[in-house]
């Protein structure tokens, strides 16, 4: 991401006699870091304009036909623009946040046990599997969802609901076939898994071996060291590890539309069906029907899923800056 | 955006092949020499757009068409009722398939693409809607569930939440219905599937279904999936679920036998066609021509099946174009004529146009001008 280009400590030894003019390819090299630095904000520059000008029918447009549009897409369940996006938008963050949850934990055993705990051959095995589970396409991930994972698991969700049903997230009765948050969630934890798990791992790898030693030399156990030294040095690049997983999560569309039985309520009952829809899924869903005011306001939705996705990623810098201190 | 793009591409594309069209025309000998029931007079490259319920049937008439007419190229764009009519209503299309009747503005409108004359509507493609469930000991056992209406109203509603309440097992004498909660599975996305059922409830159910007549899906009960598809695989996935879809798609799954009278009639093609020959022709519409039905939902016809989805072919009286008025009249002379019927029923078990509903879309389409 770097930007900053560092001018070479010695000539280049080319040619021994004649000496080279190492600055012309210093300065072109510069100006093609500035260029592709540059790039990337005229990119995002681009993206939000574009987002804005398609949404803007919804912001200064005739009100009463964006409502009426509004009401066609929900079969008149929401009446407003932010009555519609709400809903969407906050099941795009809990079904985000739970995957997330999930995953987290888990990602970060299987770092440490590549890292800290596998035998060097078995380390190298699970690396190469972790990385090739992080490039599966998310459609591969929806459609095993969708036909092999939601008629499977509605016994152990039954279950949950059953015993569990007390807490007001499990309330019952579980939805048969299981095509609710609780299946995306998890779905989406298996998907963001290995991109957490694949940064953790070499993030713990570069804790410095004087730290780890020095840590065993005064006693401490294997996990008392994991502890002290490897996990406090890989904080920061764990949490932007989440926040890459967390995006992904946020975005994840195919595998929503393909699982997920779609509500617009503000709703925690994680076991019943059509209780939430995310923002991606939702336009995914709603742009074959959709005309002129339509699809503006498909992107206005849009429009708030990037501000989110913003949002979020600026309260991660933030919380790996103080982390970092 | 890229709809729109694809929409004005495919106008722009249909303006060409119009005009290639007409100039094909123009070379050819006078079209007055030939007899217009000669088929193989119809050549030239044709379009129409409209409802994607048609589709399937749209391919087999296409095929069956080109048999006698081996020089008459035509397509069909299933971008949806709607847009199949603006399309049509900007001349780009020969003829529209739409789910719905045209409203006043519609026929109105038209005066400017058929010359003057209003367009008109002929239903062509009539589909029974099966209620699906998935039962086990009862679906995979080829056996049906009787319901009569209020039944299906207060299962579609929430009312009723396990298979083995007592309205269901006073109906089902002879069916052992287990202790299992209902699972509603409807369209998540507009439908015309899903308003022919609302309109069939709404009709008959009385009190029980107290929604307004809707596209889209009007209660929160049960799970949403996405097209007929999306319905189909989801009650396939789990024991206890109920759904609606189209005939063709139901494939060997479990379907409701439906009270009418004092029966209870399962569904096929024959027994569609007979709630549509019960029914009459909406007289109040605008527009000269128009075959546009009201189904008698509430049919007591023994052996009537009355849920049934009824799309429209929508075409001109009248075309600027002589070699575009020969085709149209010929192509839906085919279409719904006993041929293209029968063609339909084989490729998707839609029910034949009863006799007595035929003679007129006959009569409508024998007012297509050729000279």
């Amino acid at each position: 991401m770097s930007t900053a280009s560092k001018p070479s400590a010695s000539p280049a030894a080319s040619s021994l006699t004649q000496p080279v003019n190492g600055q012309k390819a210093d300065r072109v090299f510069r100006g093609v870091a500035y260029a592709c630095g540059i790039l990337i904000l005229v990119t995002l520059a681009a993206v939000a304009l574009f987002l804005l000008f398609r949404a803007w029918p919804l912001i200064g447009g005739d009100q009463q036909a964006n409502s009426a549009v509004i009401e066609n897409f929900t079969g008149g369940k929401a009446k407003s623009f932010w009555g519609y996006v709400g809903p969407l938008l906050f099941g795009t963050v809990l079904v985000a946040a739970l995957a997330l949850v999930l995953a987290f934990f888990v990602s970060i055993g299987i770092a440490l046990f590549i890292s800290h705990y596998a035998p060097k051959r078995l380390a190298a095995v699970l690396s190469y599997i972790v990385d090739i589970l992080a490039a599966i396409p998310s459609v591969i991930y929806g459609l095993w969802g969708g036909l092999v994972l939601v008629p499977a698991i509605y016994p152990f969700w039954n279950w949950i609901a059953e015993y569990l049903g007390w807490i007001p997230l499990f309330a019952g009765p579980a939805a048969n076939p299981p095509r609710t948050v609780a299946t995306v969630a998890l779905v989406l934890a298996i998907m963001i898994l290995p991109i957490i798990t694949s940064i953790a791992r070499d993030i713990f790898l570069q804790t410095p071996k004087l730290l780890e030693e020095a840590a065993l030399g005064l006693g401490a156990t294997k996990w008392e060291m994991i502890k002290l030294s490897v996990l406090p040095f890989g904080k920061s690049g764990v949490i932007s590890a989440s926040m890459l997983g967390l995006g992904r999560a946020l975005g994840e569309t195919m595998a929503v539309l393909m699982i997920l039985s779609p509500g617009l309520k503000y709703s925690f009952k994680l076991l019943q069906a059509s209780q939430n829809q995310t923002i991606a899924a939702n336009i995914a869903a709603q742009y074959p029907e959709a005309d002129g005011i339509g699809v503006s306001v498909l992107i206005g939705t849009g429009l708030v899923l990037f501000v989110i996705t913003f949002l979020v990623n600026l309260l991660a810098r933030r919380i790996t800056e103080k982390a970092g201190k | 955006m890229h709809t729109n793009l694809a929409r004005r591409a495919f106008a722009a594309l249909c303006g060409v092949a119009l005009a290639v069209a007409a100039a094909a025309c123009g070379d050819n000998t006078d079209p007055s020499d030939r007899p217009v029931s000669n088929a193989s007079s119809i050549s030239g490259s044709f379009a129409g757009a409209g409802a994607s319920s048609q589709q399937t049937a749209v391919e087999a008439w296409i095929a069956g068409y080109q048999k006698t007419n081996p020089d008459a190229k035509i397509s069909y764009n299933p971008s949806g009722s709607g847009a199949g009519v603006v399309t049509f209503l900007t001349g780009a299309t020969v003829w529209a398939g739409s789910d719905k009747p045209l409203d006043s503005a519609q026929v109105e409108e038209s005066k400017q693409v058929c010359s003057g004359s209003t367009a008109f509507d002929v239903p062509v493609y009539i589909s029974p809607i099966a209620i699906v469930f998935n039962l086990r000991g009862v679906s995979d056992a080829g056996k049906h569930i009787n319901m009569d209406a209020a039944t299906i109203a207060k299962v579609f509603n929430g009312k009723i939440t396990r298979w083995n309440d007592p309205t269901l097992a006073k109906q089902n004498p002879d069916l052992d219905l287990p202790d299992l909660p209902i699972t509603v599975v409807h369209r998540s996305d507009k439908s015309g599937t899903t308003l022919n059922l609302l309109e069939y409830l709404k009709a008959t159910a009385g009190k029980d279904w107290p929604y307004q007549l809707s596209e889209n899906w009007p209660n929160d009960v049960g799970q949403g999936a996405k097209g007929t598809s999306g319905v189909i695989s989801t009650i396939d996935q789990a024991n206890g679920t109920i759904g609606y879809a189209d005939l063709s798609q139901v494939g060997d799954m479990g379907t409701v036998a439906v009270k009418v009278g004092d029966e209870y009639t399962e569904i096929s093609a024959d027994a569609a066609s007979k709630a549509v020959a019960d029914s009459k022709l909406d007289e109040s519409v605008p527009g000269a021509n128009r075959v546009v039905l009201d189904i008698n939902h509430a049919t007591t016809e023994p052996g009537a099946y009355p849920i049934v989805l009824v799309s429209y072919d929508i075409a001109c009286p009248i075309y600027r174009d002589e070699n575009t008025a020969r085709f149209a009249k010929s192509w839906l002379g085919y279409i719904t004529g006993k041929a293209g019927q029968d063609q339909a029923k084989n490729a998707t078990g839609s029910a034949p146009l009863p006799e007595n509903i035929a003679q007129y879309v006959r009569a409508s389409i024998d007012a297509i001008e050729v000279k």
